[in-house]
């Protein structure tokens, strides 16, 4: 009997193995869908009776991106349902399986009739699918035209719609401490003005990081695949910057990676006065570094205005709202005092061209709802926290969280040079990858730099070749 | 009986049959037309011949990944199926609790094989972390790390089908052997061996294919990381596929590809074994 007992159960052990690894495929991403039922909001849209919706409804699918903000878009989806009768969806793509998602769902019949790409290249890849957004209110109210995507025929095939910005996040409450310190390098934030000062400052904080009841300076530079962005992607954006000015040029075939001593400036002194040891580095996370900031373990981070959401909802935050300020990233150039933030765009909203026509209508119309109605305006601005780059905003209507304010300081000072975001003329995520590779190597000491030089210029003259 | 059988063939047949013919051999076709085509989604694909095919070994992954793909199975088949037989051998003998142990070694086979990879990357990371690195700092971390993931989880598997086959051995033979004055490894190596080969059959050709189209064990543990060195075949075709731009075709080929390689080594390692197998 008690042999029977044990076989049944190892049967029911065995086929549990079974059924679970049959759904193995389906766990690739968290992917939340809200898809109000048409029925449903036919009858409220009937007795609400509002914003006069036509008879021929088209429906919209919009493919999230940022897996963050997944719960706004879901409640502005059921909003905009509310208030015209449109059935709305919204699926937010898992982090890192944007292309994926959308390359699988575009191949099915209820395909997204909204999605974004990240840029030129982005583009590139998808312009089979993109509708011409040329004659839309959308594009007529993009503050600088040149921001949106043309095609070779002149149509306009993706519209940017959030303005972000980065540079080195700081917590002003530490810096102070630092600075009221005898034997302080400089006075004042304001004092930082080149990587020379920067450099001094830091490591001498480094030194006294146990007085100033920090860990490192730097959080930790994370180098988990997946999690090297802001290396690979954003710091890379700065040598490439120079190089594209001296040339003259916003796109190259072959990069020379002339300021790759300036790129390795920065890095290196990341690495050396950070709160981890440059071997563990392979294992840390951006949420990683962003929680040793909000703890105020470190006194700098380097990461963009998106990073306040994440900043202030983490447990036990110690960063005041006041304390946050951004520093751009110096990089030891030339005249690099009127340097700025790094401030560009990698989200381009583009409609689906193969949708249905009311589809395509539809989906333009929540759009240009979301950027033009009070209600929506509301949701980009305080819940979204997005920098808007159309005329439709006021100015009391633009986000007030501290390292947006920053971000929009920088644009309007006529004095500060914004570096614009030219890696979205990266040529290929296989080429950030690599690099992203290269510099795990590098900081565990396997790899030399003028390795990883040599290796971001040859892959860049590869990948450039091997897309088109 | 037989006519009746007959008459209701397709009855029974059919929808398991139809089922079949969904679930894979639609794809397999559509699969190998695909590898001769350049896509962006499966439903606008454009016949471009043997393009996708020359592509592939336009740069070293594939040949890389197959490489490390094969030093892999090599090593982990024939330490899985030693430890596996080993354990069986144990666990046979008239000792307390057998069924207990069964069931322990059993056990890390019933979990899926990402959460395995998550926990083991957790474990090695934990033990790495007393020399100041990271998994992903070297590639022959990652490699043995595999190799321990790998082994850890089939183990127990193959033990139970080892078991099955020692104790289908009929015990006069076993008698006769001792008789006949055969110590324990002669009766193990002369009798015991050559009546389980139809388990070392079975065992070999899990492993095998097992250890060949390993992917969520690869993509949880390393990723492919330090760079792309510890990336295996199935990891490789499902970066080239969605990770490139352009280059959908190609993974489809390389799909293709190791498909073909996989059923070779497969069937000839069936064959081979096969004829080893004797009646008691």
């Amino acid at each position: 009997m008690k042999k029977r007992i044990l076989s049944v159960l190892l049967c029911l052990a065995m086929t549990v193995g079974i059924l679970t690894g049959c759904s193995k495929g389906d766990n690739s991403g968290t992917q939340n869908s809200n898809e109000t039922s048409n029925q449903e909001s036919q009858s409220q849209s009937d007795s609400g009776g509002n914003q006069g919706a036509s008879q021929q409804k088209g429906r919209v699918y919009y493919l999230s991106f940022k897996p963050e903000s997944d719960r706004v878009w879901q409640d502005l989806a059921a909003q905009y349902t509310q208030e015209t009768g449109v059935p709305v969806k919204v699926v937010t793509a898992a982090s890192n399986t944007y292309e994926q998602t959308l390359m699988s769902e575009i191949a099915n019949a209820e395909a997204p009739t909204l999605f974004q790409v990240n840029g030129p290249i982005g583009y590139e890849s998808w312009k089979d699918y993109c509708a011409d957004l040329k004659d839309t209110k959308l594009y007529s109210w993009l503050l600088d035209k040149d921001l949106a995507i043309t095609g070779e025929d002149g149509g306009v095939y993706a519209i940017p719609y959030v303005v972000e910005g980065y540079g080195i996040i700081y917590n002003e409450a530490i810096m102070d401490k630092y600075f009221e310190m005898d034997g302080a390098k400089v006075a004042d934030m304001d004092d930082i003005k080149n990587f020379a000062t920067l450099k001094s400052v830091v490591e001498d904080m480094q030194a006294k990081k146990d007085k100033l009841g920090i860990k490192g300076v730097f959080a930790s530079t994370s180098l988990t695949p997946g999690e090297d962005w802001r290396w690979q992607t954003h710091l890379a954006n700065i040598p490439v910057y120079y190089e594209y000015t001296d040339k003259g040029i916003t796109d190259t075939d072959a990069l020379e990676f002339t300021y790759a001593k300036n790129f390795k400036n920065i890095f290196d002194l990341y690495l050396n006065n950070s709160i981890t040891k440059p071997g563990l580095l392979g294992n840390k996370s951006v949420d990683d570094s962003m929680a040793e900031f909000a703890l105020g373990q470190v006194a700098m981070v380097q990461n963009g205005n998106w990073a306040w959401s994440q900043i202030a909802g983490i447990e036990g935050n110690t960063v005041k709202e006041d304390d946050v300020g951004f520093l751009p990233i110096y990089t030891g150039v030339e005249g690099e005092e009127n340097q700025g933030l790094c401030v560009g765009t990698e989200n381009y909203f583009c409609i689906n061209s193969k949708a249905s026509k009311e589809d395509q209508e539809a989906s333009i119309a929540f759009v240009e709802w979301l950027f033009s109605s009070p209600t929506g305006k509301r949701a980009v601005v305080n819940d979204l926290g997005m920098i808007a780059p159309f005329n439709t905003f006021a100015d009391e209507e633009k986000p007030n969280d501290p390292l947006a304010r920053e971000v929009l300081d920088d644009m309007e000072d006529e004095d500060t040079e914004v570096i614009p975001w030219y890696f979205t003329s990266f040529p290929s995520i296989r080429f950030k990858d690599n690099f992203g590779a290269a510099l795990l190597e590098y900081a565990a000491g396997s790899k030399d730099w003028e390795d990883v030089t040599k290796q971001v210029v040859d892959d860049w003259a590869a990948e450039k070749a091997a897309v088109q | 009986m037989e006519k009746t059988l007959k008459r209701y063939f397709l009855v029974f047949v059919a929808p398991t049959l139809i089922a079949f013919a969904f679930a894979f051999i639609v794809p397999f076709v559509m699969g190998i037309y695909l590898s001769f085509c350049k896509f962006k989604t499966i439903t606008d694909a454009q016949f471009i011949g043997f393009q996708n095919y020359v592509r592939i070994f336009g740069d070293s992954d594939f040949l890389n990944a197959l490489w490390f793909t094969v030093r892999f199975s090599v090593l982990s088949i024939l330490t899985i199926n030693v430890f596996a037989f080993l354990l069986a051998l144990a666990l046979t003998r008239k000792i307390k609790g057998t069924n207990l142990f069964r069931t322990v070694f059993f056990m890390p086979n019933l979990i899926g094989g990402i959460v395995l990879g998550y926990i083991w990357q957790q474990i090695i990371n934990a033990v790495l972390l007393q020399y100041e690195t990271t998994l992903v700092a070297n590639a022959a971390y990652g490699f043995w790390g595999l190799v321990l993931i790998m082994n850890w989880q089939m183990i127990g598997y193959m033990m139970i089908i080892y078991i099955a086959g020692l104790q289908n051995v009929p015990s006069d033979v076993l008698e006769a052997a001792q008789i006949d004055g055969a110590n324990g490894w002669q009766t193990l190596i002369r009798v015991k061996l050559p009546l389980v080969m139809p388990s070392i059959t079975i065992c070999l050709f899990l492993t095998v294919s097992n250890s060949f189209k390993l992917f969520d064990q690869n993509l949880a543990l390393t990723a492919g990381a330090p760079g792309k060195r510890t990336a295996m075949l199935a990891l490789d075709i499902y970066n080239t596929f969605y990770g490139r731009s352009g280059y959908e075709g190609v993974g489809q080929a390389k799909a293709v590809l190791f498909f073909i390689i996989v059923a070779i080594i497969a069937l000839t390692q069936l064959a081979a074994t096969r004829r080893r197998e004797v009646e008691a």
